[in-house]
């Protein structure tokens, strides 16, 4: 447990912006172990950019760093992200 | 998912105050004019951005208070002391003020109970808000789900929209509200008076069998705690839901 | 665990800079965000604008940032090390590294996400001092950390007075939120590259970007020259 991380879902406005739909609802399946949960239900921390981590293993699953007009996502920890339509 | 999904692009939307209300000597409640505004569901939050004249920026990000009511929207924000939002919205803002706001968003932790079963609200502190606004909601749409509210407040004084929770209760239609008063508690008092642990949550929540769903909301080691104490009692993990709002709670 | 590397033309693809000509037009048509009135935040408007990079705010708090859990490891466990490209590994337990002639460090510091803080008081070890004697032709550096965070640096940018490894802040041991028991302190650059929980560096004759500097975040990483992202 640590004080400051959040849950995905707080990161909801940002990942809209970037993916252009609502992103807290859709399903990633972590790399690491495999797990598979919702968005909005992962963890969240906040460094330099944002990291977002599976709630079991704690293997990163996403990376975001905005910067001004560019935005750069890392995916490598998900196997997998089933999306919503 | 109808209604969740606001697809495409979102943009910073002006929002102008037009009202502000105090609720405890800690938050009040701002009514925003949010021309428009697309509706949103109960759970969601909105992201605010603040622009300093010399263009220093800061965003946070806000539950929306009430249930949906065309192009406004209440947010109810608590002061922090050292926060560096919080008493600008609280204590500077007037109404005709414009703001930035961005949302509604954050389909993940919304009032949508499709499963059997009682819905366990778990507030800790200012976590009431966007719990609040599924209270409200439930109670516009005339919904008769079980739902058990546990709020978590420090005191009376710091219980927020406390005499509308007992309208809501007294509606006898499977709502209904418990409170712990976590450090003072007034003279009879003869509710809980300690922070919620696995006993409270054993005796005040349904049985894992029973639950819909959970919903927890407040600072993070207060999520963490009641989170890990129902899965404790058995409840399924896939049915608790957590906001998290950080170590000072929002 | 195998450690698994991606090949660097998959990272390519994977990565993806979204959409970057359709943002760009939308700021450019995106006028001006409207001023909050009498909104100032919670800044310092008094310090000398020579010590102030471009784009940086300063504050008198110190914001605690993480790409992860805070780590707890005890101090019975904790060591630090150099390896990689050494004639041999040198390592250090708590005592012995608390042993090693240590200074204090003032300096200002600043983070790629605006803040700086001007004049925080350090206390540490020079990398001089722990590379002293260490017979090497590598140029670059990675300084990993429990919790798995990692940061790469020309060796250079290392010696010479221009870096330390930090126990103390403001004349307390570092708490573990701003990276205690030890963390990499390298103000010349942004604070990402100033290493919370490090554990040791790794000398290589090859640049390897670390964690921030595969998704974004600049190489190099020189405030004065505002190299925050990759490109600028």
């Amino acid at each position: 447990m640590d004080a400051l991380m959040l849950d995905g879902n707080a990161a909801a406005g940002l990942l809209q912006e970037i993916f252009g739909s609502e992103m807290t609802t859709a399903v990633g399946t972590c790399d690491g172990c495999g797990t598979a949960g919702e968005v909005g239900a992962v963890l969240l921390y906040r460094g330099a950019g944002l990291a977002f981590r599976c709630p079991h293993c704690g293997n990163v699953l996403m990376k975001i760093v905005v910067g001004g007009e560019r935005v750069w996502v890392d995916f490598r920890g998900l196997r997998a992200l089933e999306l919503n339509t | 998912m109808e209604g969740t999904a606001v697809l495409g692009r979102l943009n910073w939307r002006a929002a102008e105050v037009v009202e502000l209300t105090p609720e405890t000597s800690q938050t009040k409640t701002i009514t925003f004019d949010v021309p428009g505004w697309p509706g949103h569901r109960a759970g969601q939050h909105v992201d605010v951005r603040l622009t300093a004249d010399d263009g220093y920026q800061a965003e946070r990000s806000y539950s929306i208070a009430s249930a949906a009511d065309g192009p406004r929207i209440d947010l109810t924000v608590e002061r922090l002391d050292d926060g560096e939002v919080s008493p600008y919205l609280t204590d500077e803002l007037r109404t005709g003020d414009v703001i930035e706001l961005r949302g509604p968003v954050g389909g993940y932790f919304v009032w949508n109970p499709h499963a059997e079963g009682t819905v366990f609200l778990v507030a800790g502190g200012s976590g009431i808000v966007p719990l609040m606004a599924m209270a409200r909601q439930r109670a516009l749409e005339s919904s008769r789900i079980p739902t058990r509210l546990l709020y978590s407040a420090r005191s009376l004084d710091d219980v927020i929209y406390r005499d509308e929770l007992a309208e809501l209760a007294a509606r006898v239609d499977g709502f209904d509200v418990v409170y712990t008063l976590t450090r003072t508690q007034p003279a009879g008092w003869d509710g809980y008076g300690r922070r919620v642990d696995t006993d409270l949550l054993r005796e005040v929540g349904p049985v894992s069998s029973e639950l819909a769903v959970a919903f927890v909301c407040g600072p993070t080691p207060f999520v963490e705690a009641v989170a890990s104490g129902l899965v404790e009692l058995g409840h399924e993990p896939a049915r608790i839901k957590t906001e998290r709002f950080g170590p000072t709670g929002g | 665990m195998l450690s698994f590397r991606w090949p660097d033309s998959l990272l390519l693809v994977t990565q993806a800079v979204v959409r970057q000509s359709e943002l760009h037009q939308r700021e450019k048509e995106e006028e001006m965000p409207p001023i909050s009135r009498g909104f100032r935040g919670r800044r310092r408007d008094d310090a000398p604008s020579d010590r102030v990079p471009p784009g940086q705010y300063v504050t008198d708090d110190f914001p605690v940032l993480s790409a992860g859990p805070t780590p707890h490891t005890p101090l019975d466990d904790w060591d630090l090390t150099i390896t990689g490209e050494v004639d041999g590994l040198r390592r250090w337990s708590w005592d012995e590294f608390r042993a090693l002639p240590s200074e204090p460090v003032t300096v200002d510091i600043h983070c790629v996400t605006k803040w700086s803080k001007l004049d925080s008081e350090w206390e540490g070890v020079s990398l001089d001092t722990l590379l002293d004697g260490v017979d090497t032709t590598a140029e670059y550096v990675v300084a990993f950390c429990d919790g798995g965070y990692t940061t790469n640096l020309p060796l250079e940018d290392l010696t010479e007075g221009k870096a330390w490894i930090a126990f103390a802040f403001d004349g307390e041991p570092l708490e573990p939120e701003h990276g205690g028991p030890a963390r990499l302190l390298v103000p010349h650059l942004y604070f990402w590259k100033s290493a919370k929980w490090v554990r040791g560096l790794r000398l290589a004759a090859t640049d390897e970007p670390g964690f921030w500097e595969q998704n974004g975040y600049h190489n190099y990483g020189d405030p004065w020259k505002e190299q925050r992202y990759w490109g600028d």
